[in-house]
């Protein structure tokens, strides 16, 4: 662009002025949210079966696969009067350390139950360090409607497996 | 009441009335500079603080008081604490001069709208008193004792006193037209031909972009070039005296407006002023509006000069055209008989 040459300095004059009667991207965010992608890798959630058991069964793969090492799962044996999830074990304790967790989803792909799933949560701020733990109270999805909440006494031997028949594999 | 101490107080409120506009015309330039921006830039700008964002302002300016002010150790702090006010000053007091109507009555006194209207050296008042604002961003940059504040203020001057010449030869036109130096009658010249922008196009151009430099807005916003010299000459500065600067700043822009409306849109004329004179500080202030409007336009779509392409424009482009306009003027004024 030459000084000497108005054309194009009134050519930008005019495209910053068509720019004034476009509609603002902004999107005033307390009130009003994004809409994540479909693909969008926010804080974790703990799933659950239709019926109100966990489907997390403590195996710690996830812990195991994490690179950044956010994850800490402790497991307990299951009773058919105390049952959080199918099979002989769940986690009793589980830990997501959210500075430490990277998001990248390894934990999910690792799941042999598809217990834990990235969700499109993103508003993960807290004002104090231990905040920052997030444990499984935390995690742990609402019981659905038609399940019972964990712990749940259930008849013997109806929930000996810990990786259920799964009718269409993902 | 003695005609002298009416007459005293009578003067008295019209200066408040004027600085007091000025100042909130300094708030809410910044406002208005910042919701047009943004919407340029398809976004929407400061809303939260009061209905529609209007108490952002006053928001900006508590913050600013608020502030720490830090003064350099090793500052000259005489010429520090005096830079600030030589830069405000001459920017309100420049619109001493400019008319803001004719006269109404009020209080059983004929009151003339704006503080000295008739001034028969109206035009040289205002070459001189913009003048002085240089000394502050010079002093600025020199005593705080700062390289990018020393190189801010050093390219400011330079910058200022090239553009200066082009905007003085610029006023000239204006004054060939009307056969007088007092801004009243500047106006009363357009009301009886036309807005001296129809005749004097290139003339107003000319002006408006000399005035662009003569305020630093973008794209002569050299002194202050981020990119290079982190705040120009006002590096240093923090708190109220920073405040000041800024204030200086937009209040030159609002006054520069005025003058550039009432040199070349017809100040405060405009359809039934005669009839009801306090359409003239209205109509006055709507062409400042437009004048702001079209600064933050420019400040949003062009990048900035650099620095040797300005002074290149400012000599050998702006000058030369300046000097072309006033012998065009003379041969209208002759051939047409004005």
């Amino acid at each position: 662009m030459s000084i000497y040459n108005p054309l194009p300095i009134l050519k930008g004059l005019w495209t910053t002025l068509k720019s004034v009667v476009e509609r603002p991207v902004t999107l005033q965010y307390p009130e009003e949210k994004r809409v994540m992608v479909e693909r969008f890798k926010g804080r974790h959630h703990l799933r659950r079966y239709d019926n109100g058991l966990e489907k997390c069964i403590g195996c710690a793969l996830c812990a195991a696969a994490c690179p950044a090492d956010a994850i800490f799962v402790e497991a307990s044996e299951n009773t058919d009067d105390v049952r959080f999830s199918p099979g002989e074990r769940y986690s009793s304790t589980y830990e997501i350390n959210l500075m430490r967790c990277i998001y990248c989803g390894y934990c999910e792909d690792a799941c042999p139950t598809q217990a834990i799933e990235l969700g499109k949560d993103y508003e993960l701020s807290y004002t104090e360090k231990r905040n920052s733990i997030i444990t499984r109270e935390g995690l742990l999805d609402q019981v659905p409607d038609g399940g019972a909440p964990t712990p749940q006494k259930v008849e013997p031997g109806k929930f000996d497996r810990s990786i259920p028949d799964m009718p269409d594999p993902k | 009441m003695s005609e002298t101490t009416g007459m005293i107080l009578e003067w008295s409120i019209k200066a408040a009335v004027v600085t007091v506009i000025c100042l909130i015309g300094f708030a809410y330039t910044t406002y208005y500079e910042r919701r047009f921006l943004a919407r340029i830039q398809v976004r929407i700008g400061p809303n939260r603080a009061g209905p529609w964002g209007l108490l952002q302002p006053v928001a900006d300016g508590v913050k600013l008081i608020f502030k720490e002010e830090l003064i350099p150790q090793k500052a000259y702090k005489f010429a520090f604490m005096l830079a600030p006010i030589l830069t405000m000053m001459p920017a309100i007091i420049v619109m001493g001069v400019v008319p803001w109507g004719t006269e109404v009555q009020m209080f059983g006194r004929t009151v003339e709208l704006g503080i000295s209207n008739d001034l028969n050296v109206g035009i040289l008042y205002i070459l001189s008193v913009t003048s002085i604002a240089v000394y502050g961003i010079v002093l600025a940059g020199w005593s705080s004792n700062n390289k990018y504040a020393m190189l801010g203020g050093l390219r400011s001057t330079a910058q200022m006193i090239s553009y200066e010449l082009a905007l003085g030869l610029s006023f000239l036109p204006p004054i060939m037209l009307a056969g007088s130096m007092s801004l009243a009658d500047i106006v009363r010249g357009q009301q009886d031909l036309a807005w001296y922008f129809i005749p004097l196009l290139p003339t107003a151009i000319v002006f408006f972009i000399a005035v662009l430099a003569e305020v630093n807005r973008s794209p002569f916003d050299m002194p202050e070039a981020e990119q290079e010299l982190v705040a120009g000459y006002h590096t240093e500065y923090s708190g109220m005296k920073f405040a000041l600067f800024f204030m200086g700043e937009y209040v030159k822009m609002f006054s520069m407006s005025a003058v550039f409306s009432t040199l070349f849109l017809g100040g405060f004329a405009g359809p039934w002023v005669d009839q009801l004179p306090w359409l003239g500080p209205i109509y006055l202030l709507l062409k400042i509006i437009f004048c702001l409007g079209l600064m933050i336009w420019i400040r949003a779509t062009l990048p900035r000069f650099r620095y040797d392409r300005l002074m290149g424009f400012g000599w050998k482009v702006l000058l030369p055209f300046a000097l072309i306009n006033i012998v065009l003027t003379a041969l209208i004024i002759t051939l047409f008989g004005l």
